[in-house]
Parts: structure tokens; C-alpha cells; sequence
């Protein structure tokens, strides 16, 4: 225990500041400013892969580690759509999992955000629309933020997240 | 020796040392198989092929297998008559694993095989019955296809009694999104950006197996810098993906402190990768001729020292994990996985030899640079999640010091080489042993630089089976952590 303490200790804290939002990544505004308020600085997110490669899951994990902080900021995954405030979503969305988002959609309380993430959850990425899958993620359910990416590094991630709850 | 008859009468084939390929008659294919597990072999793939579906008049079928063998890989072709309702001898009494290709190359290419299970596997229209267990008190817990974690989707079905599992039985094709068919639409130049896409955990291993493959059908000569390039690439994608699943076993055991640290070293290392061949995860680094980035001599420094930091912290972290008594409680005997059965289940990769199977292609079918550096295969026989945290924690201090070595002499030369478009019709097949087992591309050219088949495959195929053996009898409390020691792919057989 002496020994993870003191790793602890010597470590020190390393979170580095948070991007400021990038308002070129918005999709749509579904949030106005009372809103926002009343949400306020603690945000529950609901992660959907809905067909990705991992790719992008790898760097969603990421922003849990030290630097990013997630947690830090009042920002966590939830284990349930019904106690997300935010639905981070990577795609493709393919046919085999097109009813499982549809139905995390309408399992989220209002006012739903919603982030696609990645460059296939944006446009279909590499592999486009095919009997397979559907595409982007719009295509499906309504996107207020949209991050490309092949996979977006964590701080992109982050941004598109404190971009979607500005009001 | 009845195995070398089929050895001998195959025909070379290019790409990955040591394949060959060999067309039977309908009879033989079972012989074929009987006598390579009678010689200690493996089932590595087996895949499906129509022309049907791209236009072809009569459509013409055939399902293939990769078997892993002492050799070397043995491909091995059954052509199918045009009739439907054929049915191929199925291989699955012989090796298990086989139940699941199967059934994944009739939903794709409507070749069927005589064994019983005959449920869709990657086709979700089709009805699917779970396979019920009944008993007093047994009851059915249902997870996914979304999980709670940030995880791929896939769905387990648990039967219990009381917190005990009786029975794991796992669904998946969740993320099945069509790849075979999409390589069909690519150059056959470009086909490897969508090889690192199959399983974004192993980029670096499918993009160098497709390469690899396509590499040997054009007499490309790969440079030596490229190779040594591609090496460190791939034991870095191995080292980060080590790093995040052995903080991830850690916090899944209830020491959170693992996951904080483990994603801390991820994170740096995963920087300097950025900071040596600008991603993160080397999604374009590796290109059909060589690599797309040179490493300048000061990168190759720089990123050393990040190794070498990381693989020190490591050594000091796992002090901590030994030292942990409620870490090493959660560990030891949790799902645990015999050799005896790992191997009758044909187990590969990391699972495989935390479960006493001695299988790695970077020492048994070495390419360059893995012909010129010593690497001690890392094996245990334990089978429970210590074991795979051992291996995991052995093979990145293994990784990291070739890392170095291999970070000080890179040989001088090009990063690249051009590769010409192969004959219509060419085969070749690419094999790499990827951070959680060996990946194999089998490819195959058509006319003017197209794709006429790709069947990318990941050794989860063989290793998701073997997780409903190790969840047996153990609590479902404990599968969180029993998965995540396995961490298989689910995009990478969904396909």
C-alpha cells in the first residue's frame, strides 16, 4: 500500500486544461442558454458503439486517464441511457444495431445531445452506406455535435462534448 | 506422417513464410482435417467464396480453411457444386471453432456446411434460438448488445442459479457492417486502409497482413528499413494495448489506482508515438511497399526513452499488483481456462499462452526483423486471469526491450518501395502475430487492380468459445474482469 501511495504522491497532478468549445463542430443548437443552466457543470454521458471498429472507442476510454480528467470536470459515463444527459455515439450505424440506438434514443430523458464521433460517425467514413450499414449517424438519429477523426484524439473528443452543452 | 502427404502435394503460396495451398476433393477435406489435429494443428480460419453475389453466371462456391501446423499454414480449397442446398463436411467435431465460421460463411456466401447448428450467425433477420437451460432455481441474465462500459456491442446470454454461472452463451454480429463485400469495391492498392479498420486495436498487425499478402503476389521486395519500421510499429501497438488492459484488469478488480497509472503510461507512450510517426495509432502508417513516415534519428531516440521509462514503471507497478492481496485474491483461479482444454478448443494468441499453448508466429514463422532478434515466447499454464495478466505484463517488458533494440539499429535505406498491381487472379496470404493473437489476410486479385476476394481474420474467432468455458462455475460478478482478461474483438469477426 506504502508503495502505491508514494507513486501516487510522486506522480503528482498532471490534468491539463480543457479545450475551449469549437463551435465549427456544431451540427444543430437544441440547448438554450436556461437550459444549459439548469444542467449545469455535471454531465452524464451514455456511450453507443453502433458499429465502429474500436478505433474510436480506444480514445473515448482515454478520456478518463490523468490528463484529460474526465471526471475531474464533472463529466461521467453513465451505465444507463436513462441517467445520460449526452449520448456519445461512434459509427457506422449498422443494420444489426440500428433498432439497439433507436432504442437508447428514446431510453434518454430531454433534452437529449447527442455527439457523433469519428469520421465514420460523421459521413460513413471508409465504408459509406452499403446493405450493411446505414452510414453516418445523423442518418438515423438527430446529431447536435459532429467530431471527425480517424479515430479524433481525446481533446477533440472533449471539445465536441463542452461544445454540445454550451447553450 | 500423413499430414506431409497433403504438405507435400500443396503448392507454395506467397506472402507469409511457409503457406501453401492445396484444392481437395469433397472426401478428402475431413482427412485433411483429422490429420492435421492428429499432428497437433490448429484451425486457424476457414471463409466462404461465391461469385454469385458480384454478377458471376453460375456462381461459382467455395469454402476454404487455414490450418496452423508445425510446418507451417496449410490452405486448403473445397470447391462447392452450383446447388444450394450442398452441404459441405463440417469440421466442427474436429475442431469446435469451426461451428461459428461456418455458420458466418453460410450468412455471408450461402455455403452450408453438415453440421447440426445451423443457426445464422452474422445475419440478425434471421430467428436465433438461445439454447435454454432448465433446471430449479435456473434463471437467464441478458446483456447488451449495449453495455455499460465503453465497450464494443455484442450480447451474452447468462444462465445462473444464485450468482453462479452454468452457462455463458455468447451473440454477436452486432457490428457486422459488410467488410468483405466493401474490399471488393477497393483498389487493390488501397485495400489495406481498410485492413487497419477491421479491429482499430490491431491497425498495425492487419494493415502489415494484408501487405504482406499483397507484397507477395507482386515479388515486392521489401526494404529492410520498412520491415524494421513496421516491427517497431506493431510492438508498439502491443505495448499499448498491454498497457490499457492491464490497468483495465486492475480497476475491474477493484484497485483503481492500476487504471489511473496503466492509462497514464498508455497515454505517454501513445504521445510519443504521435510525436515519432504522427498518430496516435498508427492507422496509415504501414502502406503495400513499406511505411508512409520515416523515423529521423532523433525520433528513434526519443521514442526509445518513452519505452524505456514505461517498461520501468511497469516492472515497478507489477510489484504493486503482486504485493495487492485483494488484487491477487481476484486473480488467481478466476476464470480459469485448462491446457488440456485450450488446446482441444484450438486457443490462440496472448489467451492461448496464458493457457500453456506455445503458439507465436513472430518466433515460429518470423519475417524480418523477427529473423535477426531473439524473442523469448512468453507462456504460462495457469489459464486463470493471473496467468493472462503474467503474460501480459512479461510480454511488455519482451516487446519494450526489442523496442530498443530494434530503435538503435534500424538498418539505413528506404522506407518504401513501389509494388506493382498483381495478375488477375493471384492468392497470397499474410500473417502477423497482433497483440492478441495472430491475424491472417487471405486475399486474392481480379482484373486490373481490383479485390476480387479478402477474408481478414482475427484470432478472437477461435478465443470468444473459450470465454463460455472459463465463466463456468465462477460468479457472474467476476465476468467483467474474465472478459476483459480475454478482451476479444467483436468489429474484427463481425466483419
Amino acid at each position: 500500500m506504502l508503495k502505491a501511495l508514494r507513486k501516487i504522491a510522486s506522480i503528482g497532478l498532471i490534468s491539463e486544461p480543457a479545450p475551449a468549445p469549437d463551435e465549427l463542430l456544431r451540427v444543430r443548437r437544441a440547448l438554450d442558454a436556461t437550459i444549459a443552466a439548469v444542467l449545469g457543470r455535471a454531465l452524464c454521458i451514455r456511450h453507443v458503439d453502433a458499429g465502429s471498429c474500436n478505433g474510436c472507442e480506444l480514445e473515448i476510454q482515454a478520456l478518463g486517464n490523468p490528463y484529460y480528467n474526465l471526471e475531474g470536470r464533472n463529466i461521467r459515463f453513465v451505465a444507463s441511457p436513462r441517467h445520460a444527459d449526452l449520448l456519445l455515439v461512434t459509427g457506422p450505424v449498422v443494420r444489426n444495431m440500428e433498432m439497439a440506438l433507436r432504442r437508447v434514443y428514446a431510453a434518454t430523458p430531454d433534452p437529449k445531445l447527442v455527439v457523433a464521433v469519428g469520421d465514420c460517425g460523421c459521413t460513413g467514413g471508409i465504408l459509406g452506406e452499403c446493405p450493411a450499414a446505414l452510414g453516418r449517424i445523423a442518418n438515423v438519429i438527430p446529431v447536435d455535435v459532429a467530431v471527425p477523426g480517424c479515430p479524433p484524439s481525446p481533446a477533440r473528443i472533449l471539445q465536441a462534448i463542452l461544445t454540445a452543452i454550451q447553450g | 506422417m500423413p499430414l506431409r502427404r497433403w504438405w507435400d502435394r500443396a503448392e507454395p503460396v506467397s506472402g507469409a513464410p511457409q503457406v501453401r495451398g492445396l484444392g481437395v476433393r469433397s472426401e478428402e477435406w475431413l482427412q485433411v482435417a483429422q490429420d492435421v489435429a492428429a499432428a497437433g494443428g490448429v484451425l486457424h480460419a476457414l471463409w466462404g467464396s461465391s461469385t454469385a453475389a458480384s454478377g458471376g453466371s453460375a456462381g461459382e462456391r467455395a469454402v476454404y480453411a487455414a490450418y496452423l501446423t508445425d510446418q507451417g499454414v496449410l490452405v486448403v480449397e473445397l470447391a462447392l457444386p452450383v446447388d444450394a442446398a450442398h452441404l459441405y463436411p463440417g469440421l466442427e467435431s474436429i475442431f469446435p471453432a469451426a461451428a461459428r465460421m461456418q455458420r458466418a460463411a453460410r450468412d455471408l456466401f450461402g455455403v452450408r456446411s453438415s453440421d447440426p447448428d445451423a443457426r445464422p450467425w452474422l445475419d440478425h433477420d434471421r430467428p436465433y434460438e438461445f439454447v435454454r437451460v432448465d433446471g430449479e432455481g435456473v434463471h437467464e441474465i441478458a446483456v447488451g448488445p449495449v453495455h455499460a462500459g465503453t465497450i464494443e456491442p455484442g450480447h451474452f446470454r447468462f444462465s445462473v442459479v444464485g450468482e453462479k454461472v452454468l452457462k455463458l452463451e455468447e451473440r454477436l454480429g452486432y457490428a457486422h457492417k459488410g467488410l468483405e463485400q466493401r474490399f471488393t469495391e477497393l483498389p487493390i492498392l488501397q485495400g489495406h486502409r481498410l485492413a487497419a479498420r477491421v479491429s482499430g486495436d490491431s491497425a498495425v498487425a492487419y494493415a502489415w497482413a494484408y501487405c504482406q499478402a499483397l507484397e507477395g503476389m507482386t515479388g515486392c521486395a521489401l526494404p529492410p528499413r520498412a520491415a524494421w519500421l513496421r516491427a517497431v510499429c506493431l510492438e508498439l501497438e502491443r505495448l499499448a494495448n498491454h498497457l490499457g488492459d492491464l490497468g483495465a484488469l486492475g480497476n475491474d478488480a477493484g484497485f483503481a489506482f492500476g487504471l489511473t497509472q496503466f492509462s497514464r503510461l498508455k497515454e505517454d507512450l501513445l504521445r510519443a508515438t504521435a510525436a515519432a510517426f504522427g498518430q496516435r495509432y498508427l492507422f496509415d502508417v504501414l502502406v503495400p511497399g513499406g511505411v508512409a513516415v520515416d523515423l529521423s534519428a532523433r525520433g528513434a531516440a526519443a521514442l526509445a526513452d518513452a519505452v524505456w521509462a514505461v517498461c520501468a514503471e511497469t516492472v515497478e507497478l507489477r510489484r504493486i499488483y503482486d504485493e495487492h492481496e485483494g488484487v491477487r485474491d481476484r486473480f488467481t483461479g478466476t476464470g480459469r481456462l485448462a491446457p488440456q482444454l485450450a488446446a482441444r478448443l484450438g486457443v490462440v494468441g496472448l489467451a492461448g499462452r496464458a493457457s500453456g499453448q506455445a503458439r507465436d508466429v513472430r518466433v515460429d514463422l518470423p519475417v524480418l526483423p523477427y529473423t535477426e532478434v531473439h524473442i523469448a515466447k512468453v507462456v504460462q499454464h495457469g489459464g486463470d486471469v493471473a496467468s493472462r495478466v503474467a503474460v501480459r505484463f512479461e510480454e511488455v517488458q519482451v516487446s519494450g526491450r526489442m523496442l530498443i533494440g530494434l530503435l538503435a539499429r534500424l538498418p539505413r535505406g528506404a522506407h518504401a518501395t513501389a509494388v506493382g498491381v498483381p495478375e488477375d487472379g493471384a492468392f497470397g496470404v499474410g500473417l502477423i502475430e497482433g497483440w492478441r493473437g495472430p491475424v491472417l489476410v487471405a486475399l486474392q486479385a481480379g482484373p486490373s487492380g481490383a479485390i476480387r476476394r479478402c477474408h481478414p481474420h482475427d484470432p478472437s474467432w477461435q478465443n470468444w468459445p473459450a470465454l463460455e468455458h472459463a465463466i463456468m462455475d465462477n460468479i457472474v460478478a467476476d465476468f467483467p474482469l474474465i472478459n476483459k482478461s480475454f478482451n476479444l474483438a467483436y468489429s474484427g469477426v463481425d466483419l
